[in-house]
């Protein structure tokens, strides 16, 4: 076998792996689903009463304005069931073990980002499921919701890299809680759930700037049937150059000396 | 004799804190060799090292013939490594760790259910093969670790301090392990801080303090290199006794056990030169025996301190 089919087959096994931890232990989906629905309820539940005083526009139900954001956290509540995981094999010690096999050393990592993107895509399909059931209606063909579905899976890969990232730089589990907060917070100061215009100062400047809103937006005007090519290909930026960044340093982080 | 592992001048310093400052080791292949020194000598950072976990400052290392810096890879595939910073899977059952070792090592389905029951057969974990690692005792979890090390049938094992905090029962078992594993053909590369174990299994030690090699030898021969041993010659009667004392000037007479004690180092020919001095004195001894000081002294004595067991037993004593 050459040396392609031998890291195919160790990120195989790597990836096997993941998905039986989260079999044995489903408690990591169904925490990454449910918050995100939980916030879905509260959102429409109580904001869209208020839509009118939210600068939403009359075009677009809060639902329907508010499910991208979902879909955003969804992604962000995934990454942090990979960040913990990443760093229970390091420092448990058996990144250690792995390290000592005749291996494909990238199949290590391979296998936790994978896992991550299937099953964060599984959360965000069930997701966008129950939020159908509460009356979101997206307007988008069938190249639209693949546009959704390649975005959305960009996010979640940049994300994903950025926790392993963490998760091995992180020398006790508590390390990961900044990066977890960071994320599961940035969306709230996005267009998520308000547009930025309705913000203000220095609070609308940032929410107008930071990497979740074009995101945001992107999945928005996928979904309801209004794309916009500069917001989606700086959505597209953003998240190859979050998801390079993360691999690049998970990299670095891989290959230096255990125990530093 | 071929080498299973060499290093030359190897040297590894924390920040400005040198860990390793020149150390030379050979092991022979399919001997066990151990590395003996007190917590915070070098021992961890040295496995390291030769397992490609670490990257040395300076010097060169062979293991298994290829060079660790140069080719991490071949070095890898050669050797197997359990220790302190080596660990299993706690959400995946004994079972399931062993089969995601022999996965990794392209075994095909039925070689690696094989070769798993095997070896929870072997280490007595048949009963616990469908729990989760999480239940394991601390001893279940050294020897499944120890398994997971053999699933790939490695040619070199290095075990980093494999039976701290373990009961004697896991000890014994994991002492029979590596003497079985030697049998085969396997290198062994022990480190441990437990004197009697580098005793009972090495069959060359070196022994570590603070970054360097301070004595290196097979356990008789550290043991013979320091004061205190003595040859221990049983006497038939007083009147031999005496006789034996004049013709060996030195020597301490017992006469409540009619023994006498004659410094020495207990090698062959000195025995044989200390009973030729005896001339026909030596009809009347009815036993020789040659006491060596433990590797406790020998470390001692060696490294200026007693090991940190030592020094807690005084502290305890005071």
């Amino acid at each position: 076998m050459t040396t392609l089919t031998f890291a195919m087959r160790d990120s195989a096994t790597m990836t096997r792996r993941s998905f039986r931890h989260l079999l044995r232990y489903p408690a990591t989906l169904v925490t990454s689903v449910g918050v995100p629905v939980l916030l879905l309820l509260l959102f429409v539940g109580v904001f869209g009463a208020l839509k009118a005083g939210l600068g939403v526009g009359a075009h677009i139900s809060y639902i329907n304005y508010v499910v991208p954001g979902i879909i955003v956290m969804t992604a962000a509540y995934g990454s942090s069931g990979t960040a913990l995981a990443v760093n229970r094999d390091s420092t448990e010690g058996i990144i250690g073990r792995f390290r000592t096999m005749a291996i494909s050393p990238a199949s290590v990592l391979t296998g936790h980002v994978v896992s991550a993107l299937v099953r964060t895509l599984i959360g965000v399909a069930l997701v966008i499921g129950v939020a159908i059931g509460l009356g979101f209606r997206p307007t988008a063909d069938a190249g639209q919701w693949l546009g959704a579905a390649g975005v959305t899976a960009l996010l979640v890969l940049a994300l994903t890299w950025l926790a392993v990232a963490v998760g091995l730089a992180a020398k006790v589990a508590e390390g990961t809680t900044g990066f977890l907060l960071l994320v599961q917070l940035l969306p709230f100061i996005s267009s998520a759930f308000v547009p930025p215009a309705q913000m203000s100062g220095s609070v609308r400047w940032f929410a107008a700037h930071q990497p979740f809103t074009p995101i945001i937006d992107t999945l928005r005007g996928l979904l309801t049937g209004t794309p916009d090519a500069g917001t989606t290909l700086a959505a597209v930026a953003w998240c190859v150059g979050l998801a390079l960044a993360g691999y690049l340093w998970a990299r670095v982080l891989f290959r230096r000396d255990l125990n530093r | 004799m071929t080498s299973a592992i060499t290093a030359t001048g190897l040297r590894k310093s924390f920040g400005n804190k040198p860990v390793l400052d020149g150390i030379d080791l050979e092991v022979a292949a399919g001997t066990t060799f151990s590395l003996l020194g007190p917590n915070g000598a070098g021992k961890t950072t040295t496995v390291q090292i030769m397992a490609t976990l670490v990257h040395a400052d300076g010097g060169e290392v062979r293991v298994a013939g290829h060079d660790v810096a140069r080719n991490p890879a071949a070095v890898r595939a050669a050797i197997g490594v359990t220790g302190q910073f080596s660990a299993v899977d706690d959400l995946l059952t004994g079972e399931e760790n062993l089969l995601l070792m022999a996965d990794l090592h392209h075994l095909g389905r039925a070689a690696a259910r094989r070769r798993a029951a095997g070896l929870l057969d072997k280490f007595d974990l048949a009963d616990a093969a469908k729990k989760t690692t999480a239940t394991y005792s601390g001893g279940m979890r050294r020897r499944l670790d120890l398994a997971m090390t053999l699933v790939g049938d490695p040619r070199i094992i290095f075990l980093d301090e494999p039976t701290t905090g373990l009961d004697p029962r896991s000890r014994r078992m994991m002492w029979q392990t590596v003497r079985e594993l030697v049998a085969d053909g396997v290198t062994i590369f022990l480190t441990t801080q437990q004197l009697d174990e580098a005793d009972a299994l090495a069959d060359r030690i070196a022994v570590l303090d603070h970054g360097r090699v301070v004595a290196a030898g097979s356990p008789e021969e550290l043991k013979r290199s320091i004061p205190g041993a003595h040859v221990r010659l049983h006497l038939a009667d007083i009147t031999a006794l005496d006789s034996a004392a004049r013709a060996l000037g030195g020597s301490f007479p017992h006469e409540s056990t009619l023994t006498l004690e004659i410094p020495c180092d207990g090698g062959a020919m000195a025995v044989r030169e200390l009973l030729n001095r005896l001339g026909d004195t030596a009809a009347y001894v009815d036993e020789v025996s040659v006491h060596t000081p433990d590797l406790d002294d020998v470390f001692f004595a060696l490294t200026g301190h007693p090991t940190a067991e030592t020094t807690l037993e005084l502290e305890n004593a005071r």
